[in-house]
Formats: C-alpha cells, sequence, structure tokens
C-alpha cells in the first residue's frame, strides 16, 4: 500500500501556522536584542581588570557553551520552581534564549574587542576620552562591526535552536507543527512544512542581519 | 512508596549517559565520512556536484535539526523503512554532522594557498593527486581544531533525540525527574554530565586554535 501524501492537510491550519511563525519572530528578536545586550556587557566584563567578574563570566560562557540548550530549557522551567522562581512557558523560553544567546555573543564579541589597536585607546584617554567614553566611541562601534558576520550566525542558529522550546508548550512554529498533526494525523506533511518555513525563515534572518549591519556600519565601512 | 537516594539518581544517569556518548561517536565518525564525501563533491570540478552540494549543506545549517529528526522518524516508515527511534538518532545526526563538517572543512580547503594548486598542477599532477598529497594533508592540519570544537555541538545534539523516544542522558533526567519530582536537582546533574563531556573538547579545540597560530 502506498502512502499517498496530503500537504492540504497541513494548510487547512495556516493560520496555526502563522501564528507559530509570529511567536518564533518574537522569540527570536526578544533573543536577539536582550543576549546580544548580555554579550556587550559580559564581553566589556571579560576585558575589564576585575579578576574576579572575569572568572564570573567566563563559567557563566562556558557553563552555557558546553551544555544543550534544550537541557538549559527544562532546567529555567522545571527547575527553578522549585527555588520559587516561577515562570510561564514563554518566560521561560525568552530567559533561556537571552541567557544562551548572551554567552555565545559575549565569546564572539570580546574577541572582536581584543582586536582593537592599543593605539587607537591610548589616543582616546589622551583626547581626555574617560573609559567609558573610550568603549564606547572607540572600542564597542568597531568590535560590533568586525564581528557582525559571525553573530549573524549564531543568531541564526540560536533561531533555528528555539525549535526546542515546544518542549516545554511554549507555542512557536515546532509547537504549531505538533498541533497539527496531532488533529491531522500528517506528521511527515506537517513536519515537511513547517522545515521549509524554517529554512525560509533562516534565509530572511540572514538577509535583514545583513541590512541592518550595512545600516548601522554605514558610516564606518570606508574606514 | 519507592525512595532514591542521590547515588541512584546519579548512578541511572550516568548509565544513560553510555548511550549519549555512543550516539556522538557513532554519529561524528559516520558524519565526518559522509562529510569527507561532501565536502569531495563541494570542492569537485564539477559545477553541478558543487552546487548539490551546497544545496545539501544550506538544507541542513539551515534547518533545526529537530525538524531533521521529526522528518526521518516519521517520513521513513512512509516509504516502508521501519525505523527505531536509535536508527532514526543515529542517521539525522549523521547527515547534520556531514553538512556541518564538509561545510568548516571547504573552508580550510579554500585556506590552501592557490601557488600550492598551481605548483603541484605544473608537476603534472592529476586533480586527485593534487587533493591526495598536496592540499589535503595542508587542509587537515587547520582543520583539527574547528572539527574537535564542532564535536561539542554533535554531543550536544544528541540531546534533541530525547524528543522522539530515544533513552539518552536528558531523556532518562526526564524520566529521573517524573519519579522523583527533584527537577532542579535531576537536571542540574543532567547538565553537570553534559559539561563534563563537552568542556575539555572545547578546552582541547581552543588550546589547539592557539598553538595553531603561534605556528603561523
Amino acid at each position: 500500500m502506498a502512502y499517498s501524501f496530503d500537504f492540504s492537510a497541513v494548510f487547512d491550519y495556516s493560520d496555526v501556522l502563522l501564528q507559530g511563525i509570529l511567536m518564533t519572530v518574537q522569540l527570536t528578536a526578544v533573543g536577539t536584542v536582550f543576549g546580544v545586550g548580555l554579550g556587550i556587557v559580559g564581553a566589556a566584563v571579560m576585558t575589564s581588570r576585575s579578576r574576579i567578574l572575569r572568572v564570573i563570566v567566563s563559567a557563566y560562557v562556558e557553563l552555557i557553551r558546553n551544555t544543550p540548550f534544550l537541557v538549559q530549557l527544562f532546567f529555567i522551567f522545571f527547575g527553578l520552581p522549585a527555588l520559587g522562581f516561577r515562570l510561564s512557558a514563554w518566560e521561560a523560553a525568552s530567559l533561556a534564549m537571552v541567557i544562551n544567546l548572551g554567552a555565545y555573543s559575549t565569546e564572539i564579541i570580546r574577541a572582536g574587542i581584543e582586536a582593537t589597536p592599543k593605539g587607537q585607546i591610548e589616543a582616546g584617554l589622551s583626547l581626555g576620552m574617560n573609559r567609558v567614553q573610550v568603549f564606547r566611541h572607540i572600542i564597542i562601534s568597531p568590535a560590533m562591526q568586525r564581528i557582525w558576520p559571525a553573530l549573524s550566525s549564531q543568531i541564526v542558529i540560536v533561531m533555528l535552536g528555539s525549535a526546542v522550546c515546544s518542549q516545554i508548550a511554549a507555542e512557536e512554529l515546532t509547537y504549531a507543527a505538533n498541533f497539527i498533526q496531532s488533529r491531522n494525523f500528517r506528521a511527515f506533511e506537517s513536519y515537511f512544512v513547517t522545515t521549509i518555513l524554517y529554512l525560509a525563515l533562516a534565509i530572511a534572518l540572514r538577509f535583514v542581519l545583513k541590512m541592518v549591519g550595512n545600516h548601522m556600519f554605514k558610516r564606518r565601512s570606508h574606514a | 512508596m519507592l525512595s532514591f537516594t542521590f547515588w541512584d539518581i546519579l548512578s541511572n544517569l550516568l548509565l544513560a549517559a553510555r548511550w549519549t556518548v555512543l550516539l556522538s561517536l557513532i554519529a561524528f565518525v559516520c558524519g565526518g565520512v559522509v562529510g569527507l564525501l561532501v565536502l569531495l563533491a563541494r570542492v569537485s570540478r564539477s559545477a553541478v556536484l558543487r552546487k548539490l552540494s551546497g544545496y545539501y549543506i544550506e538544507a541542513f545549517q539551515g534547518t533545526p535539526l529537530l525538524m531533521q529528526l521529526f522528518l526521518i522518524f516519521f517520513g521513513l516508515p512512509l516509504v516502508g523503512i521501519e525505523v527505531t527511534a536509535w536508527l532514526a538518532a543515529v542517521l539525522a545526526l549523521t547527515l547534520f554532522t556531514s553538512a556541518f563538517l564538509a561545510e568548516i572543512w571547504r573552508g580550510c580547503v579554500e585556506a590552501v594557498p592557490r601557488g600550492q594548486w598551481e605548483a603541484s598542477e605544473s608537476l603534472g599532477m592529476t586533480y586527485f593527486e593534487q587533493m591526495r598529497h598536496v592540499v589535503l594533508p595542508q587542509a587537515l592540519r587547520i582543520s583539527i581544531p574547528p572539527t574537535v570544537g564542532f564535536s561539542v555541538q554533535v554531543i550536544k545534539g544528541t540531546a534533541l533525540t530525547s524528543i522522539i523516544g530515544f533513552v539518552e542522558v536528558t531523556r532518562a533526567g526526564t524520566m529521573i525527574t517524573n519519579a522523583t519530582f527533584q527537577p532542579f536537582l535531576v537536571y542540574g546533574l543532567v547538565a553537570l554530565i553534559y559539561f563534563v563531556l563537552c568542556f575539555p573538547l572545547s578546552f582541547y579545540a581552543k588550546r589547539l586554535e592557539r598553538r595553531l597560530h603561534v605556528a603561523r
């Protein structure tokens, strides 16, 4: 008996899919904005003079980079309530995304900061800038420009990784696929369509990040 | 009522961790072999092969590993192949690993200076002789740190096979949590086991990379 594919059974639920896409985009947006923000702070600390702070941040980075996102998610969603820290699925998923991307972007941005020529920092200080001004105008902007391609790839990886948030019932795209296949019993078709949607999202996200990069670093592009 | 001591929990997790290690090893070795074939297609002289292998890599790098697992787990039975969770896990992780390794290695092959190709060509070497004796040995040297680094991604990737029901350390963690109601402890230990597996590898990869930069 040959199996006959029926993709229309999936598109009957296109509103569910659309809702899932929106939620995945939202999750990625929150993760990116706060995760990269956390990464900038983390990288600033990693290149600071305080030894204790450096140890704390590198412990955080290594802990996150060497454990699976799924386990981080389970720990936050199922483990933290034991300490009286109760989160909804949505909050736990967002928090996990931020913490995860925060660790990776700390490492990526740190590499960008360390590539700053010493003379530029000295020049800034000799112009009477304080350390915050030097960091803001001389160190971080060129560093971000340098590492933007690497950071963009990481953001795409984190977006694709958000598929596992369905496991704590955060209602993103994979959750939508699970819902649809539980209704129409068309597992392969549901996941196939969802996979194509993720591919399209990844391509679109790469494009958007490239545009954001071009826009942010426009003035400096010929420097 | 049954009660679980700390040692019961830990020993059960460690028993399940054997499967995480075994699955990672198989996926990494098989993925390496398939990845080498994809790499040869990716840097071949045939434009069709280059294009096809490019699509292959994009398909696996641009979609979630979880979806790849689901498609294999739910898709193969439709064409009459009975798959267990174990087989689906091995297959999906092998394909996933091959795509990433091929892309990493392509970068290493392209990092070999153009002049090396030209020099070996002027010595009358065929394409395969050039690859075998000139390009791949040099690419191999610079490929080791990122390859070791990627092995960490493979180990972490095996956690997703828990979702299709393969009992490795994450799945065991979920089962033990359901029995003991101690999610903080159990998932903490699960995370620790992954860390113990992954950290030496990422540390080693970082050191190799530093040594390579000094050598150049």
